[in-house]
């Protein structure tokens, strides 16, 4: 398995890299950890005529809890959220999440970053982003825009950065109130794609109420997908077995997985019906420890 | 506990010697064939078909010319000027090694790109347009004979549908009699699919043709390369390159498990490379290519057993239809077109069996190779242990005490089986007690009672099964007419120091440290003094090579008796040292020593040492012995194999909870490397259990083709085996020793498949086709109606 050939360039700043990007055009692939797109362009069905390294370039791969914040750089990979102790005390989904992410070697050169841009419903950060609320920083020549992450995904592998832009950052509020989330996914093994997986917060006052939800679900439509009933099944209610079982089901409802190699249509809504009872339950038990 | 007759230092049989191979291994520094660089080397790459069947109406060479570095596009019309285009199979069927005019399977070769980088030749590939007439292709093997099927071979003379061949053994009309008065009768359909070897060195080779010599050196990864020579020279030997003039060689192999044997296209390609362009040409398949080109196992299997209410088993009967793609390009010994796959009768004592197959032509890619299994043993050992459990579930008695009851007891061998094996020896009712001992059988059964009753999914299952490996005797196994045995070439230099050479192959195996065990054992040498060589037929003794388990019954006999030559011969130099007769002296380890007298001795290094300086008068000097060995019966290792799983009732996740694994292949070598090997094998046991398929779609597409979609399990989905053994020495194997690299692979899957069906049995789960995965339990129960039912109430 060899590519075909390409140019390449590893700029030292972000404004030598958009420029670059600028006068390629779109003949131009960012490259980041590489573990989406190199697989991609060993079968031949990805061939950028040339690829802009961004990892020569300091400063993008920041991991810190500001406050009411976390911020990730585009460039942090996958281990060093996973391995951050101080992330795990408010979101230990992403532990949860990146121990199912392919496996370490990929972890420990894979980027958060790419894990978005690459804009694929299978990849696993898509729905912990959409259960967290995050935003995204995109960089341009013409200065920094941000997007929330429901504006972010368009389509198959399309996202809302642009030609000539690259993902900078990522922020999440550290919502106020007993926090909790969790992630799991089906996978046939390990290092799979999930067959279907579920990204859960909760957000609950002092007498247990659920103030917000937030539910990402992974690879069960076209493109990463918010379960919005299924978290207003939970808002207003003290989270017990009814209104589980009520979001579980909306879930189920929701999503518009394929027939595939990893199940049929039915068999996927089943997964995520359980997956869903599975991780509000997670969640409700993290957010009252 | 196994006994040593050597001390640790001799490290003979019985001891965990640590395997001489793995410093290499270990350091980086095996030599593999993609290591191999020579002077002025080309690359080649394949050109492969889209399609399942299609009418190839143009290659166009120009377009894959056009790329830098492309030197020569090479098509059939190309081979056919030289007589090359077609080859044998090892099955006396023919195979294209590049078409002329039809593609007969998606990813058959089509055309090779020689060019002066790997990089370039794979550009070529791509740049390469080849123009088709797409043909509906047969996939379903059961429409292959339908009247409207296409005629696949009108190559073959005589071929008037897609029918290879029909196989039948045991007693028909006996047997439809035992059904026909038998109380109860029970009969599955079953599919053991097509599944790959998915070694992680994929087949590759430098063919290194010398126009001035007119010789020919194949460095390859094959685990039979005498077998490969003789065919290379049957191929080609029109063309000049006669057996002499070609060597090969067979460098370290990462992995072959029964997919290294056959000759592929690739390697006659790069041969008629090198010949036409005088240069040495490498061909390294990819891992798609590699995934989806070659493949073992694919029975449809119908089983059947018929027996007594009270749980005694009186007659089975097998009928199989085998996909074996568009030609038979299995390995099986020349008179056994199943294989061994009549071993299916299995480790039980009734009169009466019948069993048939029919193979058929597809747009499938031709194999049927022996994935770590002796010859289609793997098929018939998931038949039989699949329909006993059937049997046992049906008249609702504990599936191990069935077998206990239906075994055949220690006293009754040698066994003569009703397909018409003489089992050597075995002790099953041994093995499957330890097993049930080890796993705790009854606690378990309460365990598993008590689960139901909360709807808890727990299953266990079991497997005790025979096997039948080593071949073979030379009166019934022969490959293209050589017969199956195997040899030892040891030669003891003057310092006692020996270097040994054999006609097998290591893959992973661990040759050098076991056959080096074997003549310690028997010559008192140290192993760590004898080096092993195998893989070079310009040195090594010929054989056939390494696989069906074959190396240790076969070539490990030939070591032993190889060795007892030198020590007759040794006895003799001892008694002139010593000046006494020879029937004064006795053996131990290491020296012949006079009786009642051992300080007056003579190590077995003083004797070699005379043998080149002091030597008796009349005696030929020197220190060497060959033997070929030619085994009188086959081999038949056993195992009770126990497994214990818990599924997930909402997704059907598996979790294979325990695995027990009690094998007996007789006297053991080297109990670490026999464990590494059931390990592995495990594993390789576990995968066709609960994971790999090659998946086509209705035009012959396959689905999964990268190891993203082709799921091999890991260490994570590989649960902690727990091993142990019985020890039932082959009678007539000069060291007692079966063979065990297969068992493992052969005795899983039935333990597994039996264990899931088990788990689903409160739902009325009868039998499941394996790779059974969490979302086929899905589709199963929703198709039987029943993913709702209440399973408390049953339990």
């Amino acid at each position: 398995m060899i590519p075909a050939s390409f140019d390449y360039s590893a700029p030292n700043t972000l404004e030598e890299a958009l420029k670059l990007l600028q006068e390629i055009g779109d003949e131009a692939k960012i490259l980041a950890g590489g573990h989406s797109l190199i697989p991609m362009m060993k079968l031949r069905f990805a061939e950028p005529e040339h690829l802009v390294d961004l990892n020569n370039i300091p400063g993008l791969s920041e991991v810190s809890m500001n406050g009411d914040t976390l911020t990730i750089g585009a460039m942090a990979r996958e281990v060093d959220v996973e391995d951050s102790e101080e992330v795990a005390k408010v979101f230990p989904i992403f532990k949860d999440a990146a121990k199912l992410i392919a496996d370490p070697q990929v972890r420990n050169f894979g980027t958060l970053g790419g894990n978005l841009a690459h804009g694929d419903a299978a990849n696993d950060q898509p729905a912990v982003m959409l259960a967290l609320n995050a935003d995204l920083e995109i960089t341009g020549l013409d200065g920094a825009r941000t997007v929330g992450i429901d504006e972010f995904f368009y389509g198959f592998y399309m996202t809302a950065i642009q030609e000539g832009e690259i993902l900078t950052k990522i922020t999440i509020p550290v919502p106020s109130g007993k926090v909790g989330n969790a992630y799991h996914k089906l996978e046939r093994k390990v290092g799979d794609y999930a067959t279907a997986g579920v990204a859960v917060q909760l957000v609950l006052d002092a007498d247990g109420t659920c103030i917000s939800a937030g539910i990402g679900l992974t690879n069960v439509n076209a493109t990463p997908l918010r379960a919005e009933r299924s978290e207003q099944a939970l808002v207003g209610t003290k989270v017990d077995d009814a209104a589980i079982e009520a979001a579980a089901q909306a879930a189920s409802e929701d999503c518009n997985p394929s027939s595939d190699l990893r199940g049929s249509e039915d068999y996927k809504r089943r997964v995520v019906k359980t997956i869903t009872k599975r991780m509000i339950a997670k969640a409700l038990e993290r957010a009252n420890a | 506990m196994i006994q040593c007759k050597t001390s640790k230092e001799i490290g003979g049989m019985g001891h965990s010697v640590r395997r001489k191979e793995d410093d290499r291994f270990v350091h980086g520094k095996g030599k593999y064939v993609d290591d191999i660089k020579l002077q002025g080397m080309l690359y080649m790459d394949i050109k492969r078909s889209p399609y399942a069947y299609a009418k190839i109406t143009n290659i166009d060479k120009d377009s894959a010319m056009a790329v830098e570095g492309v030197l020569a596009v090479v098509t059939g019309k190309d081979l056919e000027q030289y007589n090359l285009h077609w080859m044998p199979t090892l099955m006396s069927d023919t195979q294209m090694v590049l078409p002329v005019d039809t593609a007969m399977h998606q990813g058959q070769e089509v055309a090779a790109i020689i060019a002066t980088s790997r990089e370039a030749a794979r550009d070529g590939r791509e740049a390469l347009m080849v123009d088709y007439d797409i043909m509906k292709p047969v996939v379903d093997p059961f429409k292959a004979l339908d009247d409207d099927a296409p005629l696949l071979r009108p190559d073959k003379e005589g071929q008037k549908d897609n029918q290879a061949w029909h196989w039948e053994v045991g007693n028909k009309e006996a047997t439809q009699d035992a059904f026909d008065a038998a109380d109860v009768v029970v009969k599955e359909q079953m599919h053991i699919p097509r599944i790959h070897v998915a070694s992680i060195e994929t087949c590759g080779c430098v063919a290194d043709y010398d126009k001035i010599d007119n010789h020919l050196t194949m460095h390859m990864t094959t685990q039979a390369p005498h077998a490969i020579r003789t065919v290379i020279a049957l191929v080609a030997g029109h063309l000049g390159i006669t057996e002499e003039k070609v060597r090969v060689i067979a460098h370290d192999i990462g992995g072959g498990f029964g997919g290294k044997v056959p000759v592929f296209p690739g390697y006659v390609i790069a041969i008629a490379a090198s010949f036409l362009i005088g240069k040495p040409v490498k061909w390294i398949e990819d891992r798609s290519d590699n995934l989806t080109n070659s493949f073992a196992r694919d029975y449809h299997i119908t089983a059947e057993m018929a027996g007594t209410k009270d749980g005694k088993i009186l007659a089975t009967r097998m009928k199989v239809l085998a996909d074996h793609g568009y030609t038979d390009g299995a390995a099986n010994p020349s008179k056994f077109p199943t294989g061994m796959f009549s071993i299916g009768t299995g480790s039980y004592d009734y009169p009466n069996a019948f069993m048939e197959a029919d193979a058929i032509y597809t747009n499938k890619p031709p194999g049927g190779v022996a994935y770590r299994c002796s010859f289609r043993v793997t098929e018939a050992v998931h038949a039989i242990e699949r329909i006993t459990d059937r049997f046992a579930l049906e008249i609702g008695k504990d599936p191990a005490q069935l077998r206990f009851d239906n075994f055949i007891k220690k006293d009754q061998f040698p066994y003569h089986s009703p397909t018409g094996w003489e089992y050597d020896s075995g002790d099953y009712h041994a093995g499957l007690e330890l097993a049930l001992k080890t796993v705790e059988y009854d606690k378990l059964r309460e365990e598993q009672a008590e689960k139901r009753k909360n709807g808890q999914l727990m299953g266990i299952g079991l497997s005790t099964f025979t096997e039948i490996v080593g071949a073979g005797p030379s009166k019934d196994f022969d490959i293209l007419g050589i017969k199956m045995f195997d040899s030892a070439e040891i030669r003891v230099h003057p310092t006692g120091k020996a270097i040994a050479r054999f006609g097998t192959k290591s893959q992973g195996q661990g040759h050098e440290t076991t056959y080096a065990q074997i003549i310690a054992e028997e010559l008192g040498i140290p192993s760590k003094d004898i080096i092993i060589e195998e893989g070079d037929t310009d040195t090594a003794p010929y054989g056939l090579g390494t696989y069906a388990s074959r190396s240790t019954p076969t070539a490990g006999a030939a070591a032993a008796i190889a060795a007892r030559k030198l020590r007759d011969k040794a006895k003799k130099i001892a008694a002139y040292l010593l000046e006494v007769s020879e029937d004064d002296l006795e053996w131990e380890p290491g020296k012949w020593f006079v009786k009642g007298a051992p300080e007056k001795a003579k190590t077995i290094q003083e004797i070699v040492f005379a043998s080149y300086t002091n030597h008796p008068q009349g005696m030929e000097a020197g220190f060497e012995a060959t033997h070929y060995y030619d085994p009188p019966n086959l081999t038949f290792p056993s195992g009770a194999y126990i497994c214990v799983v818990d599924i997930d009732p909402d997704t059907f996740e598996i979790k294979v909870r325990r695995f027990v694994a009690i094998d007996d292949a007789g006297h053991i070598i080297n109990p670490m490397v026999a464990q590494g090997q059931v390990h592995g094998g495990l594993t390789q046991g576990l995968a066709p259990a609960m994971y790999e398929e090659i998946i086509y779609d209705e035009d012959g597409n396959a689905l999964n083709g990268t190891l993203m979609d082709y799921l091999v399990p890991t260490a994570v989905e590989s649960p902690s085996w727990e091993t142990g053994h019985t020890v039932t020495p082959s009678p007539h194997h000069p060291i007692g020793a079966k063979g065990i690299g297969e068992s493992p692979t052969v005795g899983a899957p039935p333990a597994i498949a039996n264990a899931i069906v088990d788990a689903l049995k409160p739902y009325g789960v009868t039998h499941m086709d394996i790779p059974i995965t969490p979302a086929k339990i899905f589709e199963k129960l929703k198709s039987m109606g029943v993913l709702d039912k209440d399973i408390t109430a049953e339990a």
